[in-house]
């Protein structure tokens, strides 16, 4: 009731904001969970009846605990409120329990931590320079940043309806961003060096924070042109953000160490016996790559190039994680993926050491890293590709370009989210939800940049348009056909190489707008 | 309109709570052997599709009327039967003669739910972001603020798409009539109006503001001119779309006898025994068992007298001085003395109540939010009965918080912003001190809100003395009559005291 008032005095805006997300979020509660809500049940059951040093042992459930130390000690403490809601989803052997205690104390969990999100998007608006203040309310930047970044569909989805934990995380992510804008660099780095710690999926983003602390921070100044003072290198500086990253991961994996088990901690943080791709394909490199070999072989048997004999049995993206093999094209090993990812990473991680540009340019290396690594990486999830569009939700506000780019990149991106979700009374709300983050991302950011030229050629608005048919293809028209049961994977397929095409498309264009820019002069910086 | 995309979001925001509530439980789900409005519903689209239209009202050994026999006019019908069509080429089962009783599925549920949305995006959604667009003196940012009000109302929401009910069509005619009136397509408005009364009959709460209000303005085009010719196009409009409806049952008298039996149950007594409904003659049954009481007929005399006693102030007035925003208000206290006085409210009832208040929420923006927060309380008990808590809270909440920020209702409760200046200076002229009204209604909303949420918290978490088990529906019930009452005065006071002075302070201004 506290926050009811507040909000209502003065219309502050921005509690608004956050009430009504929290509410829709309480209204989700009772939509499709998916797996993950198991996991994270049976993550509780582990960590509260447990040992630590049974921890990463136990695998009584085939969801064995495959996050780092800082995310057990989270479910720990979660599991101390647990108990008053339902003593019975504590217990490791109850497998698949979702009792509507244990359904309404997991959703409350997500929707509570996410407090922490919504602390990290109020600083985040903090950082976006206001030099358009003094219009209307919808027209400001931090007001259209807060709700793009509130009101995140993606978000929405994966956390409160499929059931994961992203929101505080991300809330980690852009709390250390906005630290960093805020020239707060240790507290920026201390941030960063937990959330690493809670899920390592953050790993692909670590290199831009490196090279940035080690390159604006560690280096105090600039030769007039830019390049690197050698001789202005700053020591404490270093020691003391070594010290934090040092101390965050002894208290993290120290007990691990001191139990000997850190080899069995990190074969379940990194399990490289799953396959390139997941069942469904997330719209990367890989997935245009496969659906490319897959034409190949049907053009094949059609021409009797290929001897049908010969061609593996497994059909693509039936919905079991296996080894995907390829039949025209060489198969892809983790090591190829890696060098792929590394080699997609170095450019961007270049710019930032030559060409400097502040937080600016550090958050564009940073999108770059996200988006690099979903591109090339091994066995990559659709919902990685959010690590790229929370961050570029702060870029879109401030330039016309980024804001073209960040449209095409969410809206694929999003769109690619849809099969998470294929239960019939999810339908509504999936569509519903995308078509009203679409639509208010579009149309406000167009205002906001209304004087520049327009945000999408012909091609970009043709390709974002041809979303609305894929979908009534997928959903409506497919299953009524008489494909349905010969090519099931079809709708799959097609969602996951056209929304790579638009992927591609951006990660390729935010490159050349990051290698292209000329460094920003110092007048300009101030 | 440069910003559609607001009202565009606005809208899809309003589908989207709509959707997740009807996820919810509806009215009756898995409690054989009547079940409730849900299946009432299911039912009337059995009997529609299996039984010749001759039947539709009349008791037979293939429509048991003492089970969810067909009591609402025939438009309500139609529309069974057109969902029945939709429901026979899905799954035959859903509507089968007699084996289909009681049925209940994941899969039905779904289509139930979505033959509420589309009706509801069709007619009542398309009403409400079209009077907005059409209110005048309003920054666009206003207007769209007007409609997410509007569209979060929760106790449509929780009606139609928790409890399961299609209201939103009724109301959204209605809403239709009240813009062609205002907007002078007079034929067009009745016409609307007319569907509304063949979709539901409670729509007659709102007939005689109407009725009055087309009635002035034929007196003031003179009613030997222009007047007249408009009341003769206006009678024929009216009787035409009646005998439309009304086609298949106006060939015998029987028929008609029937179905008008049928709508009007008037041998069920002043009020349903098991429903609590927060009016005058439910209150006092605490005290008075006036049902047991009087006999029969004095029972409909007396609340005939009284709902009519109660409106008239207010229709002469507007019969007198015709105008749209003078028919608004009208439309208010008319509904509210309806349900408070009349024969046979249902606690739903008062949505009819609170469409007309949804229409004034731009003008007295604290004043129309109180009154929709109450009117979502006083259906609590049924709202629970359903298993509606948590998105009760939700929507209500939800409300609260988009008519606080898009009106800042806190600040805006000066005599004059509240209309009541016109009636305190009038006080004034006998007693000079009279400046504590705006105070009074303050300290007035802040309790009323504590006695709500304390009630809510009480009826939730603590069990009724053995003694009373209706302990908690009857305070509920009571405690938003004594507010209706007050909302009675209230409006009534704004509509006596209204234009004649409004006009002047305009024009001195």
């Amino acid at each position: 009731m506290a926050a009811l008032g507040l909000a209502a005095s003065g219309g502050n805006w921005f509690s608004a904001l956050a009430l009504g997300v929290t509410l829709l979020k309480c209204l989700l509660i009772p939509t499709y969970h998916s797996t993950d809500f198991e996991v994270h049940r049976n993550w509780l059951a582990i960590t509260h009846s447990l040992p630590v040093s049974q921890w990463y042992y136990e695998e009584t459930s085939e969801w064995t605990l495959d996050y780092p130390p800082f995310f057990a000690w989270f479910e720990y403490a979660l599991s101390h409120v647990a108990k008053y809601f339902d003593q019975e989803m504590l217990n490791i052997h109850n497998l698949n329990y979702a009792s509507s205690k244990t359904l309404l104390f997991q959703r409350f969990s997500v929707i509570f931590t996410d407090i922490l999100f919504v602390y990290a998007v109020h600083e985040c608006c903090k950082c976006i320079d206001g030099k358009k203040a003094g219009k209307e309310l919808t027209e400001k930047p931090k007001f259209i940043l807060s709700v793009l970044l509130l009101w995140n569909f993606g978000l929405l989805i994966v956390d409160h309806i499929h059931f994961q934990y992203n929101g505080f995380l991300m809330g980690l992510m852009l709390l250390s961003i906005a630290r960093l804008f805020q020239k707060r660099h240790m507290e920026g780095a201390l941030l960063f060096a937990v959330l690493l710690h809670f899920k390592h999926i953050y790993l692909y983003v670590a290199p831009a924070y490196g090279i940035y602390l080690l390159r604006s921070y560690c280096f105090t100044a600039n030769k007039p042109d830019g390049s690197v003072r050698w001789n202005s290198f700053n020591f404490v500086r270093l020691i003391s953000l070594g010290l934090i990253v040092f101390l965050v991961s002894a208290l993290s994996l120290g007990p691990f160490l001191a139990l000997n088990q850190l080899p069995q901690v990190f074969s379940r943080l990194f399990p490289f016996k799953r396959g390139l791709c997941h069942a469904y394909w997330a719209p990367n490199f890989w997935a245009l790559y496969n659906a490319l070999d897959k034409v190949l072989s049907v053009i094949g048997l059609k021409l009797k190039l290929l001897d049908p004999n010969k061609i593996p049995k497994a059909s693509m993206t039936s919905g079991l994680v296996q080894q995907f093999q390829h039949t025209v094209l060489p198969s892809v090993t983790p090591l190829a993926t890696l060098i792929c990812t590394l080699i997609a990473i170095l450019p961007s991680i270049f710019c930032l050491w030559f060409k400097p540009q502040g937080p600016k340019g550090f958050l564009r290396c940073l999108i770059l890293c996200a988006l690099s690594s979903f591109m090339f990486g091994w066995h990559v999830h659709e919902k990685a590709i959010l690590l790229a569009v929370l961050p570029m939700s702060l870029l879109s506000v401030g330039k016309a370009g980024d804001a073209s780019i960040f449209l095409i990149l969410t809206t694929t991106g999003h769109y690619s989210l849809f099969p998470l979700l294929f239960t019939a009374p999810e339908l509504p709300i999936k569509i519903l939800l995308m078509l009203l983050f679409t639509i208010y991302s579009i149309s406000s950011l167009k205002t906001l940049f209304r004087k520049e030229k327009p945000l999408f050629n012909w091609m970009e608005t043709f390709y974002l348009l041809g979303l609305g048919p894929l979908e009534v293809f997928c959903e409506f028209v497919f299953p009524f056909t008489s494909w349905k049961l010969k090519y099931s994977f079809l709708p799959l397929l097609l969602t996951s190489a056209y929304c790579a095409v638009g992927i591609t498309y951006a990660w390729f264009r935010l490159y050349v707008s990051v290698l292209t820019d000329p460094p920003v002069s110092k007048t300009k910086k101030q | 309109m440069e910003k559609w995309y607001l009202m565009t979001t606005v809208v899809l925001i309003g589908l989207t709570i709509r959707w997740t509530v009807s996820l919810n439980s509806y009215s009756g789900a898995g409690k054989p052997p009547m079940f409730g409005d849900y299946e009432a519903q299911r039912h009337w689209q059995e009997i529609t599709f299996n039984l010749p239209i001759k039947q539709w009202y009349f008791n037979s050994s293939d429509n048991n009327l003492l089970y969810w026999g067909l009591d609402y006019p025939p438009l309500t019908a139609y529309h069974s039967l057109l969902c029945a069509y939709v429901a026979k080429v899905i799954n035959p089962d859903w509507i089968a003669l007699h084996t289909s009783r009681g049925y209940e599925s994941e899969a039905h549920k779904l289509f139930m739910r979505a033959t509420v949305l589309i009706a509801d995006l069709l007619i009542y959604i398309p009403a409400v972001v079209l009077y907005c667009c059409c209110l005048k003196e309003m920054s666009t940012k206003k207007k769209v603020a007007n409609a997410l009000c509007i569209l979060l109302y929760p106790g449509l929401i929780l009606i139609d798409y928790g409890h399961f009910q299609y209201n939103s069509v009724s109301l959204g005619f209605a809403l239709w009539g009240v813009l062609g009136v205002s907007c002078h397509w007079d034929l067009l408005g009745s016409l609307a109006f007319c569907l509304a009364i063949n979709y539901k009959q409670m729509e007659l709460y709102h007939s005689l503001p109407f009725f009055c209000f087309l009635l002035g303005k034929c007196f003031k085009k003179g009613l030997k001119g222009k007047g007249f010719v408009l009341l003769v196009k206006l009678a024929c409009t009216v009787v035409a779309s009646f005998v439309l409806c009304w086609l298949p049952f106006v060939t015998e008298k029987e028929q008609t006898l029937q179905v008008l039996r049928r709508l009007f149950p008037v041998d069920r007594g002043l009020f349903e025994a098991r429903d609590k409904v927060a009016n005058i003659w439910c209150s006092l049954s605490v005290f008075l068992k006036i049902k047991n009481i009087l006999p029969h007929h004095t029972q409909i005399k007396i609340s005939f007298c009284f709902t009519f006693l109660s409106l008239l102030p207010a229709c002469i007035k507007l019969i007198l001085q015709p105008s749209p925003k003078g028919f608004r208000y009208t439309l208010v206290t008319c509904a509210l003395s309806f349900f408070l006085f009349s024969f046979q409210v249902h606690e739903k009832s008062i949505l009819l109540v609170s469409l007309p208040v949804c229409l004034v929420l731009n003008e007295i923006p604290f004043m129309s939010t109180w009154f929709l927060l109450v009117s979502t309380f006083s259906m609590l008990p049924l709202l629970l009965k359903d298993d509606l808590l948590m998105p009760t809270i939700v929507t209500v909440m939800a409300f609260f918080i988009a008519c606080a920020t898009s009106f800042s209702i806190f600040e805006k409760t000066s005599e004059e912003e509240l209309q009541l200046k016109s009636f305190s200076v009038s006080v004034r002229k006998y007693v000079p001190c009279f400046t504590f009204l705006p105070r009074v209604i303050q300290h007035l909303f802040l309790m009323s809100t504590i006695t709500m949420v304390l009630l809510t918290l009480m009826t939730v978490t603590l069990d009724p003395p053995p003694k009373f088990p209706d302990l908690f529906p009857v305070l509920v019930c009571f405690v938003s009559c004594l507010k209706f009452l007050f909302f009675l005065v209230y409006f009534n006071i704004i509509i006596m005291w209204d234009s004649k002075s409004g006009r002047n302070q305009k024009k001195t201004d």
